[in-house]
């Protein structure tokens, strides 16, 4: 109690002494700190463009659009990066929702009280692991295991059905876009079941038992009551995962094979936008090269920017619905 | 077969995929983690923390690498750690329900989120074209930069979570804003935001993108901060897309040191948030 008291006098006495000018000082401190935050952003902004004006001046809008990288005749264009973000995404996509969407349901409606918490802790431990350490595992352990069982089963398999079969077309080769949106899918796990989970939790249990009561099982309460109900989170949720699975480096450079070309099958090496930078960066020799790279980082960034935004957005919905 | 029986089966196998999703999930983690300890403790030679990194077909250790490391980490969370906690201070008690504050939010939201390497590019434009080589300051800075969203995040939450109670108790004995926010908010909230900086020291840890085009890399013995230095994740990314048997060895004695070193942050941390919300 003595130093309780002793606390509040000091705390007292110090008021006395601190006034107003230390209030301007320290709200003005904290303010510019605040807008440094934007700044970041508005600096990030600038750099890219102003870095990609020469390969955007030099290409044009066409840069977008053409298949060719050839650092040796100076021609370049983004179109195969593109394609591959956006389909290692997509296959990372593919996998990890439906297994997120797994997780977060078990662990929110099925799991015993005391396996909960650990559980989830492993699950977020996941996301822990830096990128560079999957990489290393994709490549040394994961793409040998693709290359000998899986894609040949795939091949034989998938790649027999007219069609479709293009897509599952060529020898086994372990390292390419099947493999790195695999490994992309592993790691965007934790975060959209994370989200997931919290949205679900936030689901009145009035609601889930009155489901309950009509004589409901647990798949009809989750699918016909917890998921309509928190329909915009796991959207965010799972907004946030692309965004994450679309600007991810390290692990896809390792495992995607670094080539320029953009094939029909998800078996074949590619590229993405991240791993063309992490390969080339250092080693652009001109200026026309680099910039064509950071031109790519550019579009990255809007693209990025576009499904974060979008995700950020349904969250703050939701949070703004909880309130009220 | 009867409506009731097949209600009941359906949610039996969606039951059982969930239970599979779960063990799926688990898997990889435990996947990872042992074929990184079985190829990695070979590795973890006394040779590793004594020597530095070897030319391709020789023998050598990490000294140099884990040296930079340390050294890029330290420095980027002692700019980022500030500049987080300030910058949050402001969302939490300065800037309820204006606008301002409601764009810094969605934009830190956004930078938590956002790809490490375009980070990386950004510093590249920022300070080593101007500067006109690679530096340990450039990799310091692009980590500071992935600091500072994660410890803006954590303040702001901790802040909003002490009671107004406290705040006002505070201010009722007269004394200012700021002498509330250091000696009242600041301490109610010091668990939270300890965590906070832990979890980031932990994501920069690993971050491998942005020291890429920023502090580079260097084969030997190195502290000067305005010189390329060697760095744990780039020795990493060089070492295991190599030929040679040594390199791909010492990859992997890195992979492990900097795992262990970044689960033991984060599981620290989780520790210390939930015993300070029990005490709570």
């Amino acid at each position: 109690m003595a130093a309780e008291t002793a606390f509040v006098e000091r705390v007292a006495a110090s008021g006395r002494r601190g006034g107003v000018i230390g209030d301007v000082v320290f709200r003005s401190l904290t303010f510019l700190f605040a807008l440094l935050v934007l700044l970041i952003l508005g600096g990030v902004i600038v750099a890219l463009i102003e870095g990609a004006l020469p390969a955007f001046r030099t290409f044009g809008l066409s840069f977008i659009a053409t298949e060719v990288w050839n650092p040796v005749t100076e021609k370049f264009g983004a179109l195969a990066p593109i394609y591959g973000t956006l389909v290692t995404s997509a296959i990372a996509m593919l996998v990890g929702i439906p297994v997120a969407f797994g997780v977060a349901l078990f662990i929110t409606e099925i799991c015993p009280l005391w396996l909960k918490r650990p559980l989830a802790t492993m699950i977020e431990l996941l996301a822990a692991i830096p990128s560079i350490i999957y990489g290393i595992w994709g490549l040394f352990v994961f793409a040998p295991f693709v290359q000998e069982y899986i894609e040949p089963a795939i091949i034989n398999t998938f790649g027999q059905i007219p069609g479709i079969g293009a897509l599952f077309a060529g020898p086994p080769l372990g390292i390419g876009i099947l493999t790195a949106g695999f490994i992309l899918a592993i790691m965007v796990l934790p975060f959209i079941s994370s989200i997931m989970r919290d949205v679900f939790e936030t689901v009145p249990p009035m609601l889930k038992e009155s489901a309950y009561g009509l004589g409901a099982t647990r798949t009809e309460v989750v699918l016909r009551v917890v998921l309509p109900f928190t329909r915009i989170g796991v959207i965010g949720g799972i907004m946030l995962g692309l965004g994450r699975a679309l600007g991810e480096t390290m692990a896809v450079t390792f495992v995607i094979g670094n080539a320029h070309s953009i094939s029909a099958s998800i078996l074949q090496p590619g590229t993405t936008i991240s791993a063309s930078l992490a390969n080339e960066f250092t080693e652009a020799f001109s200026d026309l090269y680099r910039s064509s790279l950071i031109a790519l980082g550019l579009i990255l960034f809007v693209i990025t920017f576009i499904v974060l935004a979008i995700a950020k957005l349904l969250l703050l919905r939701l949070q703004k619905q909880a309130g009220t | 077969m009867s409506v009731y029986a097949r209600r009941r089966i359906f949610n039996g196998v969606v039951m059982t995929l969930s239970v599979a999703a779960t063990g799926f999930g688990l898997l990889w983690l435990v996947l990872v983690l042992w074929t990184l300890l079985e190829n990695g403790i070979a590795a973890l030679t006394p040779a590793l923390f004594s020597q530095m990194t070897p030319p391709p077909g020789s023998a050598g250790g990490l000294l140099n690498a884990i040296f930079g490391s340390v050294m890029m980490t330290v420095t980027g969370t002692l700019i980022g750690t500030p500049t987080g906690i300030l910058a949050g201070t402001f969302l939490a008690e300065y800037s309820r329900g204006s606008r301002f504050g409601e764009v810094v939010r969605f934009i830190n939201d956004i930078l938590l989120s956002a790809p490490s390497i375009i980070v990386g590019l950004f510093v590249y434009e920022l300070m080593v074209v101007p500067m006109g080589h690679f530096s340990a300051w450039a990799g310091a800075v692009a980590l500071a930069i992935i600091v500072v969203p994660v410890v803006v995040r954590t303040t702001e939450d901790m802040l909003n979570l002490v009671p107004n109670s406290l705040r006002e108790a505070a201010s009722a004995l007269g004394s200012p804003k700021w002498k509330v926010i250091v000696m009242v908010s600041y301490r109610a909230a010091v668990q939270g935001m300890v965590t906070g900086v832990m979890l980031a020291v932990a994501r920069i840890a690993g971050e491998t993108a942005p020291l890429l085009f920023t502090a580079l890399n260097n084969q030997f013995w190195s502290t000067d901060l305005n010189a390329p230095m060697a760095n744990l994740p780039v020795v990493i990314f060089q070492f295991a897309m190599s030929p040679y048997a040594d390199w791909q060895t010492l990859a992997w004695g890195g992979a492990v040191l900097i795992t262990i070193a970044v689960l033991i942050l984060n599981i620290s941390a989780r520790a210390l948030a939930s015993w300070s919300t029990f005490k709570q």
